[in-house]
């Protein structure tokens, strides 16, 4: 590699430095010591805690991989009934947070619900005996599952999409079926862009808050808030969060371990628009029910209780305050996501044109903020926060005798940086899998014909990456919509999001109210969603 | 170059424009709210407040715990003037972790029953609510009730239905019971009444009211004021769940049953201190009381103050005395012992 220029380094770290300041205002908490607390949670709770932890992982790995990879293969490959709106409609989970469709399934499902009362009514008492319980680990594990599969699908797909015709066509031509050449060529070579989407799957599982609470599965999460809200210590739980990192620290290393193993560039080659095989009559069925199964218990399921709720027993409707709560939800997702995606692109190229190990490793520390649970993420941003204020308070105090007051914290500043922070993985994750099947052959020719780095990636990479930019546009977005926890800390006074409405109405037992505010963040985040995806396509041509 | 340094430009741009804070004008009135109380318990009465006064309220709602950790951080440059919440241990919390002041007019702390402010006249308690027993009028009689204590009794294996310890509600439930008869007692009694659960602690208080109606347990405990709301929601399956239980007072032979209030205090770093004082005033009036008892179902902490029907219908009870600073103090050891009683 040549030798990247300085200041370009300089950026990279100091971005690194600045996006991971919450991660290290968590580790200065290592030496806290929280009186005999550890001692109670690890002969109480803890090794519960871990356990449920590990069995969610593992189960939301398994049901994201089921559900994404098979949706986005056929689609990506094929035509069959309804594969044209399904292409995007499969992306419709992401724009429901996990802890409403918690509500409407628990709604659904419970001993006093509809179903089991139905079914009560059918076969006498006896059923409801063996009716599973919703409010378990295996419950959370299918509604993770089924709201957190689009990322492992939009990833893949897009991988699939630009996956080499070419190696595809040859291993037809040497007589493999469709199903060898996919699990032999098209999936290894899709294999970074999979797992980097399981991976961001089950960060987001790890920091949820709101659905295990709710169906009352004891994870770090809930544990980290009991014993900060519960006993009060604040240290206790900040190193409870901090072993919740090292999980992701492992499950990081896990995904960065197994992109060395195998590296494919050359998913850009030229001509490699998909020639899609049409699927007709029963195996044209087969393949919508694949497609659409998700969309059902992800979306279709929880907004039809949703619309139910608001429509029949919602003891307020619509007025026009919720004009200025969509607003308020909508422009905070739409700069953050600029902010964020343009973050990653800066990080990410860094990474790539910089032999640097400091480099790639602060690159790396900044994916851990989407795995920190918000409240706690939000408070570690409080504090440096309220440093850099007093800092430049007491320099104007001291110097013009000017109070300069609060000038970030408790501002819309605080909320992007908090966000920016917590998605950056997210949109890192889109820009890096799409970087990464560029080949370095590409930039080198390009530098010897004498273009700079910025030359490179505003001609070569950048267009060639669109897909991934937008992918990483539409998730930060979606994202910052449904956010709850930093949101409900960080806000400035009178600034509510359909999110903390909905919360608030969810938090005071009124599940029924909480849908109109949880239904307009489905809608808000349903429009950008499908323009994004139209655009995405016309990329793909 | 050139590119780069527009987009360097058009964050930083951003970055300020966002960081443009919200000035207050000084001429301008103003008290600014941090409350834990829920925006639609909340802004109605703010509303008429500034109605009625001029003063503009700034409001921001938050988890009690959040918005402690956000005063401690933001000290003395908070523009908070006023703390409200949704229990009294959150109160003790503030004034314990110095947030607070004691600048809350005598003349409003008199209004309120001793027992329900702070014994340093830190905060004061707004309104009131009682975690009572409801019970399946069809299959319970209420003379086989007595007490929170003969919960624990084998009499009702299987038979009580009660949320998650990780609800406050249940953590100061708990608290004074360990105030009243220490925690060896209390501990005995937690696993007792662990052992009598229907079901896994799951849900909220009215999941446990639909769960006695729906025959799955005979007994809950519960506040009073959900059960105020499914008795007068729209919700048509609620309304029918809430018609088949009754309420039982707990304790009437001895302390009373065990109350909790939501809160007001005012901040350390307030600056609108007169105007803070203002707010608590009409939070206290008879008509803001009048407002909670009729939309929320919660018991006013004034003396006359007309009640809604429904609460009508539940009679009176004799509420237990207890400071309520206890609450706060004894939360921690009350989460150990429900830790380890397995209540979940």
């Amino acid at each position: 590699m040549t030798k990247s220029p300085r200041l370009w380094l300089f950026i990279t770290i100091l971005i690194a430095f600045v996006m991971t300041t919450p991660i290290w205002v968590l580790v200065s908490f290592v030496f806290e010591s929280g009186g005999n607390n550890w001692q109670h949670l690890m002969d109480t709770l803890l090794p519960d805690y871990i356990l449920n932890s590990i069995l969610l992982m593992i189960g939301v790995a398994s049901g994201t991989l089921l559900l994404g990879v098979p949706a986005a293969w056929l689609i990506s490959h094929y035509r069959f009934v309804g594969s044209r709106w399904l292409h995007w409609a499969l992306l419709l989970p992401l724009a429901m947070p996990a802890y409403i469709s918690s509500y409407t399934y628990t709604g659904l499902l419970e001993f006093e619900g509809p179903v089991q009362s139905a079914l009560r009514e059918i076969f006498g008492n006896g059923v409801s005996l063996w009716f599973p319980e919703i409010r378990s680990v295996g419950g959370a594990i299918l509604l993770f599952s089924f709201v957190l599969y689009p990322y492992v699908y939009l990833l893949s797909r897009s991988a699939f999409g630009g996956a080499s015709q070419h190696a595809l066509e040859v291993s037809c031509t040497l007589g493999a079926g469709p199903y060898k050449s996919f699990l032999r060529i098209a999936l290894p070579m899709a294999r970074p862009a999979i797992i980097a989407g399981v991976t961001l799957a089950l960060m987001e599982t790890l920091a949820d808050f709101g659905a295990v609470q709710h169906f009352g599965v004891d994870t770090f999460t809930t544990g980290i808030y009991r014993t900060w809200s519960g006993l009060g210590d604040t240290s206790t739980a900040v190193q409870l969060s901090l072993v919740l990192l090292a999980f992701v620290g492992v499950l990081i290393l896990v995904e960065r371990w197994s992109r060395k193993q195998q590296r494919y560039f050359g998913g850009y080659a030229k001509g490699d628009a998909v020639e899609r095989v049409v699927l007709s009559g029963r195996r044209g069925m087969a393949a919508f029910a694949v497609c659409f199964l998700p969309i059902l218990f992800g979306f279709l399921v929880p907004s039809g209780q949703l619309l139910y709720w608001t429509v029949t027993t919602a003891e307020t409707g619509w007025n026009n305050e919720f004009f200025e709560l969509a607003w308020n939800s909508f422009s905070l997702a739409f700069i953050t996501a600029v902010v964020a995606v343009i973050l990653a692109v800066i990080l990410a190229y860094a990474k790539r044109i910089s032999a640097n190990k400091t480099v790639s490793q602060t690159v790396q520390l900044a994916h851990l903020g989407y795995a920190v649970p918000g409240t706690v993420l939000a408070i570690a941003i409080l504090i440096p926060l309220a440093w850099l204020d007093k800092t430049i308070d007491d320099f104007f105090y001291e110097n013009y005798q000017i109070s300069t007051g609060l000038l970030l914290s408790g501002t819309l500043f605080a909320l992007v940086f908090a966000y920016s922070v917590r998605f950056l993985s997210v949109s890192l994750q889109s820009v890096e899998s799409g970087l990464q099947r560029i080949k370095p052959s590409m930039d080198d020719s390009a530098r010897t014909l004498g273009a700079s780095s910025w030359n490179i990636l505003g001609r070569i990479h950048l267009p060639l990456m669109k897909t991934s930019l937008l992918t990483a546009l539409i998730l930060v977005f979606v994202e910052v919509l449904k956010e709850l926890p930093t949101t409900l800390i960080l806000r400035p006074f009178n600034f509510d999001t359909l999110s903390i409405r909905a919360y608030e109405m969810a938090a005071d037992e009124r599940l029924a109210d909480a849908g109109l505010p949880a239904l307009l963040i489905v809608l808000t985040g349903l429009i950008p969603v499908i323009i994004l995806s139209k655009l995405m396509d016309k990329s793909h041509a | 170059m050139k590119r780069f340094n527009f987009t360097l430009f058009s964050t930083l741009f951003m970055a300020v424009t966002l960081a443009m804070p919200v000035h207050q004008a000084s001429a301008e009135e103003v008290v600014n709210v941090y409350s834990a109380r829920k925006a639609q318990l909340i802004k109605p009465l703010l509303d008429e407040f500034s109605k009625e006064s001029g003063i503009t309220v700034n409001l921001i709602t938050s988890k009690a715990d959040a918005l402690l950790k956000r005063l401690e951080s933001e000290g003395r440059r908070s523009p908070a003037d006023i703390l409200i919440t949704t229990d009294a241990g959150r109160l003790h919390r503030a004034k314990e972790s110095g947030v607070l002041k004691a600048e809350i007019d005598r003349e409003l702390l008199e209004k309120v029953p001793a027992n329900l402010r702070d014994k340093d006249n830190y905060w004061l308690g707004l309104t009131t609510r009682a975690r009572v027993v409801v019970y399946a009028k069809d299959r319970v009689d209420p003379k086989d009730l007595s007490t929170y204590e003969a919960l624990a009794d084998s009499k009702w294996k299987n038979k009580i239905c009660i949320r998650s310890s990780n609800n406050i509600y249940n953590q100061s439930l708990v608290a004074s019971m360990i105030s009243h008869q220490g925690e060896e007692k209390t501990a005995q009694w937690a696993e007792g009444l662990v052992k009598n659960l229907a079901r896994k602690p799951k849900g909220g208080d009215r999941d446990q009211v639909k769960a006695v109606a729906a025959g799955q347990c005979d007994l809950a405990v519960v506040n009073t004021y959900y059960l105020g709301q499914m008795l007068n929601g729209k919700d048509q399956a609620q309304r029918q769940a809430a018609d088949k239980v009754a309420v039982f007072w707990p304790n009437q032979q001895d302390r009373g049953t065990h109350i909790n209030v939501s809160g007001i205090a005012i901040t350390k770093s307030s600056k609108n201190t007169a105007n803070a004082n203002k707010l608590i005033k009409f939070l206290l009036s008879e008509k803001s009381q009048q407002w909670y008892a009729e939309t929320n179902n919660e018991y006013p902490v004034l003396d006359g103050v007309q009640v809604s029907d429904t609460l009508k219908s539940w009679g009176t009870f004799h509420s237990d005395s207890l400071n309520l600073s206890k609450l706060g103090e004894l939360n921690p050891a009350a989460v150990k012992i429900m830790d380890r009683a397995g209540w979940r």
